[in-house]
Order: C-alpha cells, then sequence, then structure tokens
C-alpha cells in the first residue's frame, strides 16, 4: 500500500533540542504535538534514538516489528534503538488496532517512510551544514559521512538543524532496495522479553496507582438478566471491602453504546464491589449471592440449537440461494456422482490468560484509562460516550495485552471500569474473574454445514452446495457468522450455491482469530477430502486439481465483516497456493508409507490475505486418543518477513493454538448461560500435546502481509485428514470426538 | 505475619485466607506473578515455596510460614534462573509473555532437580502452565539450551 498523500511528515524540535518526526493525518488534531509523545522517531543531543510502537501489542510482536521497519529506513542499528510506547490516539499516531492481520499490511511502507523521511532531514541538515550536495552524503548506524571530504558526523550532531528542516513528501522519499536490508527479515528479539523474564510491570492488570482501590462486577450469567435479589449486608461484612455501587441506579450514565454489533448493551445491570483487594472484592461479590431472572438470552440452549439445525437441513434452508454463483443445480443434475457430508464446529471462547480487566481514574471532566485492549482508539470513544466526556478528554495508556485474539478487539470491560470509577470517585482497578471471561466473552459462533458436491466422470468437483446455518438476531447472519465471496470456495468452484437458516442468538458474538476462516476452512478442506475419497485420489493430487491452473480470481464483492474489509480488492490467486501446498507436501514428505493407526493429511487455506499449507502427522492409540507429532506449514505472505523470529513464533502458536481447539475446545449453553467456568473444562494446548513444527516462508512478489491469524485455519482439516488416513474414519464435528477412534 | 520473600524478610497485613497471589500483587506490589484462572489450571501464578512450584492462587498466605517463598522478580539470584532467562531472550520465547513467569519458575524447578531432562521429563513438569499463544516449542528449547549452557 502506498503511503497516502494526504499523510504529512511533520517534525518539531523537542524542548531539549533535537529531532522528532511525526506523521500527521489529514482530518487529524491541526495542532502537532512536538513531544516525544507525539512522534514516531526522535533523536536527542545524547544521541539516544528513541522509536515509538503506537500498535497495541498482544503478543504478535508488533511493538518490536514496527520498529524495525522505521529503523531500517532510518539507516540505524537495531542496538541504538529504544523503543517507547504510546498513548491511545488516532489523531497523533493514525490507526491503531490490533486485528485482522492488518498493521503489516497497511502499515509496512508508511512505516518505513517514516524512517526514511528522517534519514532524508538528516541527511540535508548535513549537506548544509558541509556545503556539500545531499546526494553525495552517505548513512550508516546512526552516522552521516562524506566520503570526498571526509567529514562525518553523528545523527546526534545534526538533529537539532534537522528539525528546522521542512520534511518531505512521503511519497518522494526514496526507500531502500530491500538487499540492502540490515534489520528487516532477520531475527531480532521481542523488545520487552528481558523485562518480561525479570517480571516488570507491563501488562494492564498490573497498574497501581495512588489510592487506588479493587473492584469486581456482579452480573447475570445470561445476557440481560435483571436483578432480583443480593445479599449487601453480607459483601460489607467481607473484610476489606469498601463500598457498593449499584449501576443500574446510575441513570446518569450513558449504558446504550454502539459498539459496531448489532443489538449490545455494553454495561449489564450489576452491583460493582470495591475493595482493598482483588481478593476481597471477589469474595465481596460471591458474598452478595446475587440472584438474576429473565433476560433476552434465557432461552438459549446448544441442545434446542442442535435441534433447530437439524431441523432446518431436514425442511430446507431460510434463506433459498443466500449465493448463487455459476449455476450449481444444473451442474449438479449432470454429476457422475453426488458426495455429500454434515460438518460442525462450536462456540469458542478467546480465553486470553491476563483475564480481562481495566483501570480507571475520573476526575471532573476528564478520564484516564490503563487498558490491555486490541483497540485503544474505540475504547477512547466509548468511555466519552458512557461518562458524557469530549474524546480529546479521555487518555488511554496502551498496556501490553496478555493475549488478545480477538478478545479484546471489545473494550465492554472499560466501559464498566470508567463507569464504576465515575461513581467511586477514586482510581479503580477492575477484575473479572475466569468464570465471568467464560460468561461475558464475545465467542466465535458455532455453525452447522449440509454440503453437496457433484464430480465429474474423473472424479473433479463440478458443483458445490451449501446450507449453512448460522446466528443472528431478526433473522440475518451476524457480522461475525457470514458466508461469502471472501471464502473459498467461492470462485475458485465457479458452479456455487449456499442456503442459509440464522438461527436467534442475544448473547455477544465476536471475532476469534482467523474469524470466519478458522471454522470454514476446517468444512471446506474437510469436504474435498471427502470428495478425493469418494473419487479415489490423493488428496494432494486431488486438491492440486481443485486449484487448477495459476490465475488470479477476483474475490466477489459479496462479503462482509471484517475479513471482507480485509480483502476488499484483492484476487485469490491458485498460483500462489499451489506454491505452498507443494511446499508443504515436499517438506512432510507426503506419500511415504504410514505404520499402522499412523498418518499424514493435508490442507491449505488462504485468509488474511496470507496462503497457507499444512501436513499434520498424528497416530491414533487403540485407546482413541489422537496424538499429532509434527506439523509442516507453508506460507506466501508475500515479499518480505519483517521479523523472522517473530514470524516462525506466530506461525507455531497459531497451528498449537488450533490443535488445542480441534481436541478440546468447545462452549456450550444451557439455561441461557454459558456452561464452561474455567479451564478445566475448556481445554487449552498444553506441553504434552505440542508437536514438533516446521515453518518455510516462501518469498514471492507480492506485498507483505500479517501473520497473526492467518495459520490456524488450515490445521484442523489436516488433523482430520490425518486421523482419517490413520483409521479410515472421517470426523466431521468440531472439536474433534475421537472415541469414535477406538481400535 | 513475616513473610520470607526473595531472600528478604517483608511484613505483610492480609486476611489469613487470602492467596498468597493476591498478597505478592496487591498488598506487596510484586505484579510480576500473574493472575491467570484463580483455580490451579493455568500454572500463572507458579511460585516457589523452599524451591518447589505451588499455585499461588491456591496457597493461603497463612499456610506458607517459615518457606522461603521465590517469585519472578527473585528469579536471577537463581543461577539456573539466570540460564533460563538468558536462554528465553536468546531464543525470543515469548509472544504476548503473560505466562512467562510461571513457566520459568516451573522450568527452574525442574532443571535444579534435573539438570538433563528428556522431552517426557519436560512434559511433566511443565504440562501444568499454559502458554495461551502455545510457545511451547521455544519453551523446550529454552530449557534445553539452558540445560547445556
Amino acid at each position: 500500500m502506498k503511503a497516502s498523500r494526504r499523510d504529512i511528515l511533520k517534525a518539531g524540535v523537542l524542548a531539549g533540542g533535537g529531532l522528532s518526526l511525526g506523521l500527521q493525518f489529514a482530518g487529524g488534531a491541526k495542532a502537532s504535538v512536538p513531544g516525544a509523545l507525539s512522534a514516531f522517531v526522535i533523536i536527542d543531543p545524547t544521541g539516544s534514538i528513541r522509536i515509538t510502537a503506537h500498535q497495541p501489542e498482544i503478543g504478535q510482536g508488533v511493538r518490536t516489528s514496527f520498529p524495525m521497519m522505521i529503523a531500517e529506513e532510518l539507516d540505524v542499528d537495531w542496538a541504538q534503538v529504544t523503543v517507547v510506547p504510546a498513548l491511545g490516539n488516532r489523531q497523533v499516531y493514525g490507526v491503531q488496532l490490533a486485528g485482522g492481520s492488518s498493521a503489516t499490511p497497511t502499515q509496512f511502507e508508511r512505516m518505513r517512510r517514516l524512517g526514511a523521511g528522517a534519514r532524508a532531514m538528516l541527511v540535508q541538515a548535513a549537506a548544509n551544514a558541509w556545503g556539500v550536495p545531499a546526494g553525495e552524503i552517505t548513512t550508516g548506524s546512526a552516522m552521516l559521512h562524506h566520503k570526498a571530504s571526509g567529514r562525518s558526523a553523528r545523527y546526534a550532531d545534526m538533529a537539532e538543524a534537522a528539525a528546522s528542516i521542512t520534511p518531505p513528501k512521503p511519497e518522494s522519499l526514496t526507500l531502500k532496495d530491500p538487499a540492502q536490508f540490515r534489520i528487516l527479515g532477520t531475527r531480532i528479539g521481542g523488545v520487552d522479553n528481558r523485562a518480561l523474564v525479570t517480571g516488570k510491570p507491563l501488562f494492564g492488570i498490573d497498574t497501581r496507582l495512588p489510592g487506588m482501590v479493587y473492584a469486581a462486577f456482579a452480573k447475570s450469567p445470561v445476557f440481560g438478566g435483571k436483578l432480583k435479589s443480593a445479599n449487601r449486608a453480607a459483601a460489607l461484612a467481607v473484610p476489606g471491602v469498601k463500598g457498593l455501587i449499584n449501576v443500574a441506579e446510575r441513570r446518569d450514565l450513558k449504558t446504550q453504546i454502539d459498539v459496531g454489533l448489532p443489538g449490545i448493551e455494553v454495561l449489564p445491570e450489576g452491583i460493582a464491589v470495591l475493595a482493598t483487594s482483588t481478593w476481597a472484592a471477589l469474595k465481596g461479590r460471591d458474598a452478595l449471592a446475587a440472584v438474576w431472572e429473565g433476560g433476552d438470552a434465557a432461552f438459549q440452549s446448544t441442545t434446542a440449537w442442535e435441534g433447530a439445525a437439524a431441523k432446518a437441513f431436514k425442511d430446507g434452508p431460510q434463506k433459498p440461494g443466500y449465493m448463487n454463483h455459476g449455476n450449481a443445480p444444473s451442474k449438479m443434475a449432470t454429476a457422475a456422482k453426488k458426495v455429500t457430508a454434515d460438518y460442525s464446529y462450536p462456540f469458542l471462547a478467546h480465553a486470553a490468560l491476563e483475564p480481562i480487566n481495566a483501570t480507571a481514574h475520573v476526575t471532573g471532566d476528564k478520564a484516564e484509562l490503563w487498558l490491555s485492549t486490541q483497540t485503544p482508539e474505540d475504547a477512547r470513544r466509548m468511555v466519552a460516550l458512557a461518562l458524557g466526556l469530549k474524546v480529546e478528554n479521555v487518555t488511554i495508556h496502551l498496556m501490553r495485552s496478555g493475549g488478545g485474539f480477538g478478545r479484546r478487539l471489545m473494550n465492554d470491560f472499560a466501559v464498566e471500569a470508567a463507569v464504576i470509577a465515575k461513581a467511586a470517585g477514586v482510581p479503580v482497578k477492575l477484575q473479572w474473574d475466569r468464570a465471568q471471561d467464560f460468561a461475558h466473552d464475545w465467542l466465535r459462533p458455532g455453525g452447522w454445514h449440509k454440503l453437496e458436491a457433484g464430480l465429474d466422470e474423473k472424479g473433479d468437483i463440478i458443483a458445490w452446495h451449501d446450507h449453512f446455518v448460522s446466528f443472528g438476531a431478526d433473522g440475518a447472519l451476524n457480522p461475525t457468522a457470514v458466508i461469502d465471496g471472501s471464502l473459498f470456495p467461492s470462485g475458485v468452484i465457479k458452479d456455487f450455491r449456499a442456503d442459509v437458516t440464522v438461527l436467534p442468538i442475544a448473547s455477544t458474538l465476536g471475532w476469534l482469530r482467523a474469524p470466519i476462516n478458522n471454522a470454514f476452512a476446517f468444512v471446506t478442506q474437510g469436504f474435498i477430502d471427502d470428495c478425493a475419497i469418494a473419487a479415489g485420489r490423493d488428496p494432494l493430487e486431488y486438491r492440486r486439481g481443485v486449484l487448477g491452473s495459476p490465475r488470479a480470481i477476483p474475490i466477489a464483492e459479496e462479503f462482509s465483516g471484517e475479513t471482507g474489509e480485509a480483502m476488499k480488492g484483492t484476487p485469490y490467486n491458485t498460483g500462489r497456493m499451489r506454491g505452498v501446498l507443494d511446499k508443504a507436501a515436499a517438506m512432510a514428505g507426503w506419500g511415504r508409507a504410514m505404520p499402522p493407526r499412523r498418518g499424514l493429511g493435508i490442507a491449505f487455506h488462504f485468509s488474511h490475505l496470507g496462503y497457507f499449507a499444512n501436513v499434520v502427522e498424528a497416530s491414533v492409540a487403540n485407546d482413541g486418543s489422537v496424538k499429532v507429532h509434527h506439523v509442516w506449514v507453508a506460507a506466501d505472505i508475500g515479499k518480505h518477513i519483517v521479523n523472522l523470529s517473530g514470524a516462525e513464533n506466530q506461525v507455531q502458536g497459531s497451528v498449537i493454538d488450533a490443535l488445542g481447539a480441534a481436541l478440546g475446545q468447545k462452549i456450550t449453553f444451557a439455561d441461557g448461560a454459558v456452561e464452561q467456568k474455567n479451564y478445566g473444562d475448556f481445554h487449552l494446548a498444553r506441553m504434552d500435546m505440542a508437536p514438533a513444527v516446521d515453518v518455510a516462508f516462501l518469498s514471492t512478489d507480492y506485498p507483505t502481509t500479517g501473520l497473526g491469524e492467518p495459520a490456524y485455519p488450515s490445521l484442523a482439516p489436516a488433523l482430520a485428514g490425518a486421523i482419517y488416513q490413520a483409521t479410515g474414519k472421517r470426523l466431521r464435528t468440531l472439536p474433534l470426538d475421537t472415541s469414535q477412534l477406538t481400535a | 505475619m513475616k513473610l520470607n520473600i526473595n531472600g528478604k524478610s517483608v511484613d505483610v497485613t492480609a486476611d489469613r485466607d487470602m492467596p498468597l497471589l493476591w498478597a505478592l500483587r496487591d498488598v506487596l506490589g510484586l505484579t510480576g506473578t500473574k493472575f491467570g484462572c484463580g483455580a490451579g489450571f493455568c500454572g500463572a501464578c507458579t511460585v516457589q515455596l523452599d524451591g518447589e512450584p505451588v499455585r499461588g492462587c491456591q496457597t493461603p498466605v497463612s499456610a506458607v510460614g517459615t518457606a522461603k517463598i521465590t517469585t519472578i522478580e527473585g528469579l536471577s539470584a537463581s543461577a539456573w534462573g539466570r540460564k533460563l532467562q538468558d536462554a528465553w531472550v536468546a531464543l525470543d520465547v515469548p509472544q504476548c509473555g503473560y505466562c512467562q513467569a510461571g513457566q520459568l519458575l516451573a522450568a527452574e524447578a525442574l532443571l535444579r532437580t534435573t539438570p538433563k531432562p528428556t522431552d517426557a521429563d519436560i512434559d511433566a513438569a511443565m504440562s501444568g502452565n499454559i502458554c495461551r499463544c502455545a510457545t511451547y516449542t521455544r519453551i523446550r528449547a529454552a530449557i534445553k539450551q539452558a540445560a547445556a549452557a
């Protein structure tokens, strides 16, 4: 992506002399703030080179990778750089978002231009001082050199003069030839690693303020439930409990806030317990023994939904022909063979390890919050709305997040903390416990697919028909449960039809790592295996046939939600997919002989602009238990890998995370509420489950794209393929029911 | 009551039933020990009592007595701890990093008793500690690197 013409490099002289280079965005605040907090690059006379990391860090490594982009073009050594944090402030930094694997594809070149702009100003300052052409000046390791005259200077020596030079237009800058990269593409450890291994306070939950009280918030486990009774006296009798706040009695506070998803009331009814410690607050909350009744979500039941989905499959869809490419029905009628299969997957929770929390201090017409969030600007806007404050009077301290996975795109916790802090009049740290994290998550929606494919004489797929059942309100699919033109097989299989049935839900749905794709890949890649089996063909060879000749297929415009936004205007490139498919197969030695009850499975998936294929090697014990021994992943995310160390870590983590989900994760509802309470009944991958994961990145001549998500989706279908090869059984429901695999 | 934390005697005013996790974090301001599940499932709150890894969320502060408490803030006092910290940094183990304090306390106890751990030893000692980002391949490699250092 090119730097926007509206971006203007904006420089200012620091109070102590030196150069600060920020990037102002049209439509933002007019006034430049020439202080450290508004700048991406700060070089002061002492020689300190500070680069601002403005993106939310949730474990995707962005506090390291973005400063690397700037440092490369600034032409300094990584060891010379100090990374400094940013506030949540769109006017100063532009978009600050950890979501959609969008940061790298949208800002890779922009960050490089920020570094190149600062370098150009330093070069011009030296040219002016030495009376030589700027073009004769070279740089390296934060030094400026003029070879002909033998002159050299430190960046620090020229920084003050550079700050008074008119910043160059971003599009006028020449970026480095990638062959000259010295930082990008290397292995750089996370900038916070030493602080992490010594226990320094970095996360939102580590916030401590003078006079701060701790809060727990009792609220209905059934979404929308009303408070029937609570034992306030018992709560107040708990040692350490200082007071109670019933937010339903605070009619001065605005609690209906549009968060961009339908039908969501951010601040539920409930009682906040204020105390001298988190422990006392949680104990006080339990002592309330609050009783709730009713609620819009009281009807919710996994058993009932499963029945409704089965009925829809039997009776037919609510919305026939929801998507229609080509002419699937007539092609189906000509098929030599038909293949049918039903697939399903559950609701999933994010279960980030840092339990949801927020610290807020509200004084007069100002609010200050310390947040582990993926969307600081949303938090700022929502808190301003909730408290009736001006957005500029809300300060968001962007803390490191102990995992996000999409949960912290939502800022319900920030609003709760702000409202409680306003009522309390002192700084408040709100802490949810793990059961609340499950009960009030924004869940990955479950879904069901009834699939039918028509095969020709050779067994190739000539028509694909999907009846997709998932969730939404008022008869429309929720944005997190869509089927659209961005999703395989749309475009690749020409004759494709999808029918839809929408089941009602009142609980909150949200984005989970590789949203939509994390479910659809299991279904579509699994069904390709079903078709290959029906055709009597090898899963790898069959997939090559499905992809066909290398071509770029424009993605249909009928997409919605986050996935669609990231993919607008992009093609599905079957050649790039073939590249990673063949690479993964080669890495794994596809086709080699396997001992009994051991198998290989293969799958590919495109999401978040990345092309991924993986092979899983798994064995199945006689008791049905599954052991994954090895996973080989081939990835094509374009020309550059920003940080090879971080990139491999992301892929390995995504794969093992997906393995945990495939084998052990399921959120269910009964009597309206989520049944799972803790990690004892929602199983994350652990050390003894973790296989070796080999990763290869293909460098292709395409823009560099993001990596937080796209390695996740193709694991589960490859695992199901390996289990089939090991046992002859196809498992088509997540999590995989290994009790069916006993010998 | 008095606690011995990272080699220092510390006075703590807390209810007897308050878990050590919250006494460390909220009363003493040692926030390196992390709250994860509050029920002993995840290991984020792992600290050592007399060298044994325990769950801070399941250990009432009154049950600690004279046992020596080691938290992540005191890990560098151990030679194994320093080797592990260096290996963690060298191999760039963390993603979000939230679990790593607990992982390191568990790993230090492992290496002190089993200086050359096998993969099975690592599985047995480390499977109580969840890494939600699933950095397990690097945790395993870093333990082996520290063992070889």
